[in-house]
């Protein structure tokens, strides 16, 4: 140690020198007259810092890590029920889907059928009436046909009266009656 | 990131050359000046209550390890800042290495543990502020730190396990002839722990602190030499961040280890 100036370093050193015999080797680590200084100062230190961690730090910092855990958990949870909701909506959704085509299927088949009565039942209402107005006219035909011989017959009747009359032969209505009626007939 | 961190360290090269250099030129380098205890107040005799630099750095530790640990989480926020973030990834470090290391019942010694690994961990960090003081270069600091750590282990080695703790020192895995030469080397092994212990941190925090100084002082001595000396400086630095890391962890680790054998002495 080369000892130049006087710096306030210096004086101190000199007198550190006085208690340390240790300083002349240039260790102040080894100047054992700081030695109860520095422990001293270490056991306050340790001390205070050992109560603030113990009674401040460190149950804060492990009541913010328990807390984060049970956020994360908390929301794990709810991310769970969520999807879980989320699939029971789904299955609500293909359930309802499902109902409303059957039912629309039903009711597809209900009105098909209702169609098919109401036009077997119109089919056959027209059936009848077409077989009525069948009937009808085959009578209406029937019975022209009656009115048309009867009239043949009346026009026959008085024509071979008149044609007999005329030949000057009196004869009577029931001779030529029953001869027109037995010729009309074949 | 790269270029800023390395910008910043060029500019904390250059910072420190200009404040660990001597007032004067030339090579004169006191390396060790720099652990030197001294009043804070006055220039008086240092008795053991005396308020020295040992002192208000050994405050200051107290203080950083307020910000950092009471301060940082005031907000207890669950989406955590920064700070807080730190705040717990110290928490969870040192929780993780009790409980992987020690054991699950080594729990109840976590605040202790952590009081140790913040203390060391703020001490060489606040030290590596340019023209600071390192508590932790000192062996009489580390020494009591490895004390409490040896007798606390042996005190609860007694207590958990009475006479069985002896068990630590008889390796019942080896042949019986070798066992008593086997529980000597052990004893000697087991009593040296807290001179290592404390030497180990001490010495490592010295020795970075020392060579920096002496970089600084070839940076003062000349204009040639001094290009090399402030990427010297820096460099080192570099390296005592990394160091001033890892004894804190060594040392935490190390009685994380000497505590699992105080709990569960069998081999």
């Amino acid at each position: 140690m080369a000892n130049t100036t006087h710096s306030a370093e210096e004086v101190t050193r000199k007198a550190d020198e006085a208690h340390g015999a240790a300083e002349a080797a240039g260790m102040p680590q080894l100047d054992f007259g700081t030695f109860g200084n520095q422990i001293f100062w270490l056991a306050v230190t340790l001390i205070v810092i050992f109560f603030i961690l113990k009674k401040i730090a460190l149950p804060r910092i492990a009541a913010i890590l328990a807390q984060r855990q049970g956020t994360i958990t908390n929301d794990l949870a709810a991310a769970e029920d969520l999807k879980a909701q989320a699939q029971d909506a789904e299955e609500a959704y293909k359930k309802a889907l499902a109902d409303a085509r059957a039912e629309a299927q039903e009711i597809v088949a209900a009105t098909k059928a209702e169609i098919k009565a109401e036009l077997d039942e119109a089919t056959a209402k027209a059936d009848a009436e077409i077989s009525a107005k069948a009937a009808e006219g085959e009578k209406a035909i029937a019975e022209i046909r009656a009115n048309a011989v009867e009239s043949i017959n009346a026009v026959a009747k008085d024509t071979a009266k008149a044609l007999v009359g005329s030949m000057g032969i009196d004869a009577d209505a029931r001779t030529i009656t029953a001869a027109v009626t037995a010729r009309t007939k074949g | 990131m790269g270029k800023i961190f390395f910008w910043i360290m060029v500019a904390l090269a250059v910072v420190s050359g200009f404040l660990f250099a001597p007032e004067h030129a030339g090579l004169v380098i006191h390396p060790m000046d720099q652990f030197e205890v001294k009043p804070l107040f006055g220039k008086g005799e240092i008795g053991t209550f005396t308020i020295t630099n040992v002192t208000m750095w050994m405050a200051l530790s107290v203080v950083a390890t307020i910000a950092l640990l009471v301060l940082s989480t005031s907000k207890r926020a669950t989406i955590p800042s920064r700070a807080q973030s730190i705040a717990e990834l110290a928490y969870g470090f040192v929780y993780k290495m009790v409980e992987d290391v020690a054991g699950k019942d080594a729990i109840k010694f976590f605040p202790y543990i952590m009081t140790l690994f913040m203390f060391i961990v703020t001490a060489n960090f606040l030290g590596l502020i340019p023209a600071s003081f390192t508590t932790t270069s000192h062996i009489a600091v580390t020494a009591v730190l490895a004390m409490l750590v040896f007798l606390t282990v042996t005190i609860v080695g007694f207590v958990k396990n009475g006479a069985g703790f002896l068990g630590l020192f008889w390796v019942s895995s080896a042949p019986l002839p070798l066992r008593p030469i086997l529980a000597i080397i052990e004893l000697i092994s087991y009593f040296v722990r807290p001179v290592s212990h404390s030497i180990r941190l001490a010495g490592n925090v010295m020795a970075g602190h020392a060579v920096l100084k002496v970089f600084a002082g070839f940076a003062a001595a000349s204009a040639i030499i001094a290009p090399v000396s402030i990427f010297a400086i820096t460099a080192v630095y570099a390296l005592e961040l990394l160091v001033a890391f890892i004894q804190a962890y060594v040392f935490t680790i190390l009685t994380c280890v000497y505590l699992k054998d105080a709990l569960h002495p069998s081999h």
